[in-house]
């Protein structure tokens, strides 16, 4: 349904003609842009409500109209999402048909149902708030981020442990000793060498041999 | 995406199902006074009252009574209270008014708490004036819940006209200015100077308004969005 405008003047000669959503006055949407628009918006709307006022149920229904987009995007300007900016919107038509009586057509009609509509969004985000929500949201889901241990985890460490048993156990007996001392057990050079009878100077040079043949054996396994 | 599109189908046919109700369902109504014209009315209706008590109670003393400033101040500070408030409240129930003339009762307020005090200092200062006994003070109790219910349903169906979106904000105000409209109209019958024994019953029973006014009369004006 469109709104055709009878003439500057003559506020209460509105028609309907079918075909489209919008009930504002077309013929001047050229002029439409920033403040300029927003005063013509506002003019008509104030219009169209003074006509409701006194009963003009055409009037009534082009404002009504006319104010869903309005009233939705204030609602998600607040933060409403979904299916919630549907019921603001009902929410917010039902306040403005109890309310109209409170509307001084003198006075600008987008902060008095601006006023309205953040009222009825409060009010929406309250009881949305108090009540428990299902998310339903893939992409957050999968992005989610596990604090636990990963999958094999375990499995990787304790292969790793066996790999490196085996090797040291096939080490030559002074070597084997002084990584297991020094490097595993962490003892000090006296107190190896007072377990295995070894001097200090020996035990250096079989951990040196000891490392060099981990390292190169590990590595071989790896490859 | 073809879900958001049926989706935002069934909403327009939703609202435009609500749009059709509402406007099959439009009655013609008149454009509510202002808010000064609204708070006038009702401080008439409450001035009637005061005259029809005067010339019940009788007004002995009272001319002589405000010759003493402390006494005249606190009345002119109670009528200045329940006028200002009395506006604050209608204008607050508007949708798009600022929510900063709740502030402007605040003045008079601070005068007839004021003025109301400095009657007890006198007390102190010069003792042995007339003190009410127990009998007075439970007059004077309940003359103002008395007078505050009729004013209190009288300002709450005014303001139930209007839309408040800030109930308890503009119940609160309209319990300050059945207070002060209360503890106005006591002055013209009050036999007696200000005590501090009187001043406390006093703010006992504007605080047990006031507060009465804020819960039920927050709950009376905060209707939800349903069609009237």
């Amino acid at each position: 349904m469109i709104l055709v405008m009878a003439g500057d003047m003559a506020p209460r000669s509105w028609t309907l003609a079918p075909g489209s959503g919008r009930a504002l006055d077309t013929t001047r949407a050229g002029e439409r842009n920033g403040g300029g628009a927003r005063m013509v918006l506002e003019e008509e709307l104030a219009t169209l409500m003074a006509s409701a006022q006194g009963g003009d149920a055409v009037a009534y229904r082009s404002l009504l109209k006319a104010c869903l987009p309005v009233v939705s995007a204030i609602a998600r300007a607040q933060g409403v999402r979904g299916e919630a900016v549907d019921d603001v919107v009902q929410d917010t038509l039902m306040t403005v048909h109890r309310a109209r009586a409170s509307y001084d057509p003198s006075r600008p009609f987008l902060p008095w149902l601006r006023a309205i509509t953040q009222r009825r969004t409060i009010d929406r985000l309250r009881r949305a708030g108090r009540r428990p929500r299902e998310v339903n949201d893939p992409l957050a889901y999968e992005a989610e981020v596990d604090p636990g241990p990963a999958p094999g985890q375990g499995l990787e460490a304790r292969d790793r442990a066996a790999a490196l048993a085996r090797a040291v156990a096939a080490l030559p007996d002074g070597q084997r000793q002084a990584v297991e001392h020094l490097g595993m057990r962490e003892l000090s050079l006296d107190e190896t060498a007072a377990l295995t009878g070894r001097s200090k100077g020996a035990l250096k040079v079989n951990l040196h041999r000891a490392l060099k043949a981990l390292r190169a054996s590990l590595t071989q396994e790896k490859e | 995406m073809p879900g958001d599109g049926s989706r935002a189908s069934c909403a327009m046919t939703r609202h435009e199902r609500l749009v059709e109700e509402l406007a099959g369902r439009l009655d013609p109504v008149r454009p509510l006074p202002s808010p000064v014209a609204r708070a006038a009315l009702w401080l008439g209706a409450a001035l009637l009252l005061g005259l029809g008590l005067a010339a019940l109670a009788g007004t002995g003393g009272f001319m002589l009574r405000m010759r003493v400033p402390d006494l005249a101040l606190a009345a002119l500070g109670a009528v200045l209270t329940a006028a200002v408030s009395a506006f604050a409240a209608f204008a607050t129930s508007i949708p798009g008014r600022s929510a900063g003339w709740a502030l402007l009762p605040l003045p008079p307020l601070a005068l007839w708490i004021g003025a109301s005090g400095f009657g007890c200092l006198r007390e102190w200062i010069a003792p042995g004036t007339d003190i009410p006994g127990g009998h007075t003070v439970t007059g004077c109790f309940s003359f103002l819940v008395c007078v505050s219910v009729p004013l209190s349903a009288l300002i709450v169906v005014m303001l139930r006209r209007a839309c408040p979106l800030r109930p308890n904000l503009t119940a609160a105000l309209g319990g300050l200015a059945v207070a002060a409209a209360a503890a106005a109209l006591l002055m013209p019958v009050h036999p007696h100077d200000a005590t501090a024994t009187d001043l406390l019953i006093h703010a006992v029973a504007v605080a047990l308004i006031i507060a009465a006014n804020g819960l039920a009369g927050g709950r009376l004006l905060s209707r939800d969005a349903r069609l009237s």
